[in-house]
C-alpha cells in the first residue's frame, strides 16, 4: 500500500506520518510537495499536522488554495483514502472535503496533551481495527480544535454515523469534563459521508510506538492497510 | 496630480450563535473596569489597497475574494466599503 504524505510549507508531523508509515507498517511512502499536483499512484494520503502558512488569516485557509489540494480533492472523489491530521483536518474542513469549521479552542490555550476518545463508528477504512465504544488514548496538541457544524450539518454527520471519534473521559463516557477544547458535542474526528475521509484533531502518528507511550495510534494506520487489502468498505 | 487609490475595508465576524471566547474575556475585563458592556463579539478587519478600476468591478472582486478566502462561510460573515 502506497501512501503519500502532503507537506505544506509549516507542516511540522510529515516526518512523523512518514516514520510510522515506513519503518512502523513498512509499507511504501512519499513526500508530496504542495506545489506538486501528481498523486498518481497512491493508495492513501495523509495531511500531516503543523501550521501551514503559518495559520494566518485561519487555520488550512491559505493552504486551501495550493496546487496539490485540487487532486486530494481528485483523488477523494475517486475513493482514495485521505487522513487528515490536525491541521491536516482544519484544511480537509477548508477545503471543503468534510463539513463545519474550527474555531479557537474555548479555553484560549493551546493544549497538549493525552486525551481519550471513544470509536463511535468502527465500520470506516479507519477504524475497522478497533471496537465501537473502545476508549483509545492519543495525544492533541492545538490551540484552534473546536469542531463547529450548524445544527443541519450536525443532525446529517449523526444520522449518517460520520463521527467516528469523540473526546470521552476514562470509562469511556462522552462527558463535558473530557472535551478538551470546546469541541460541538466533544466530537474529535469525522468521516465524509462516503466514508473514505478522515479529519482528526488527535495525532494517531505520536502514538504509534511502544517507545512513545501508547499505541492507539497504530489501529488507526493498520485498518487503512486492512481496508486497502479487503477493499469492500462501505 | 494622482488621487488616493481605492480602499477596500473589510469586516469579517462570527456569525451569530458561534462561541466567541475571546470576545466573552475582553467583555469580562471591561466589566471589570466598570463598564457596562452587553456583549463584545470580536472579528478582523482588513485593508486592501486597490487598483483604480470602475467601482463596480472593485465592490464585485471584493466580495469574490471575501468568500473565497477572507471569510469562511461556516462561522463567519463578511461586510466592506470601499473609500474613496
Amino acid at each position: 500500500m502506497r501512501f503519500g504524505v502532503v507537506v505544506f510549507p509549516g507542516s511540522n508531523n510529515d516526518h512523523d506520518c512518514y516514520r510510522v508509515v515506513e519503518d512502523v507498517l513498512e509499507e511504501p511512502v512519499e513526500y508530496i510537495w504542495h506545489q506538486d499536483s501528481d498523486v498518481e499512484g497512491f493508495d492513501a494520503l495523509i495531511l500531516p499536522g503543523g501550521f501551514s502558512y503559518g495559520d494566518y488569516l485561519r487555520t488550512g485557509a491559505i493552504a486551501r488554495f495550493s496546487p496539490v489540494v485540487e487532486s486530494v480533492k481528485r483523488f477523494a472523489d475517486g475513493g482514495g483514502l485521505v487522513l487528515g491530521i490536525c491541521n491536516g483536518f482544519q484544511i480537509l474542513l477548508e477545503i471543503g472535503l468534510l463539513p463545519g469549521a474550527m474555531l479557537r479552542n474555548q479555553s484560549l490555550k493551546f493544549v497538549c496533551q493525552y486525551v481519550n476518545l471513544r470509536v463511535e463508528n468502527n465500520e470506516t477504512p479507519f477504524t475497522n481495527q478497533c471496537v465501537n465504544g473502545e476508549v483509545l488514548r492519543v495525544p492533541i496538541a492545538h490551540n484552534e480544535g473546536a469542531y463547529f457544524a450548524d445544527q443541519t450539518t450536525l443532525e446529517a454527520l449523526r444520522a449518517n454515523q460520520q463521527v467516528v471519534f469523540s473526546y470521552c473521559d476514562d470509562a469511556g463516557r462522552v462527558v463535558e469534563e473530557a472535551n478538551p477544547n470546546g469541541a460541538l458535542e466533544n466530537i474529535a474526528g469525522i468521516v465524509n459521508d462516503r466514508g473514505n475521509v478522515l479529519g482528526m484533531m488527535p495525532h494517531p502518528e505520536r502514538c504509534s510506538e511502544e517507545m512513545l507511550g501508547s499505541l492507539d495510534g497504530l489501529k488507526i494506520f493498520r485498518s487503512m492497510l486492512a481496508a486497502a487489502k479487503a477493499p469492500a468498505t462501505p | 496630480m494622482l488621487s488616493a487609490l481605492p480602499t477596500a475595508k473589510v469586516y469579517v465576524t462570527l456569525k451569530k450563535g458561534v462561541l466567541d471566547p475571546q470576545g466573552l474575556t475582553v467583555q469580562n475585563a471591561l466589566e471589570a473596569l466598570g463598564y457596562d458592556v452587553q456583549e463584545v463579539r470580536m472579528g478582523k478587519y482588513l485593508e486592501l489597497t486597490l487598483a483604480d478600476r470602475p467601482r463596480e468591478e472593485l465592490e464585485a472582486d471584493v466580495a469574490e475574494m471575501c468568500e473565497k478566502l477572507l471569510s469562511n462561510p461556516v462561522i463567519e460573515d463578511f461586510r466592506f466599503n470601499i473609500e474613496p
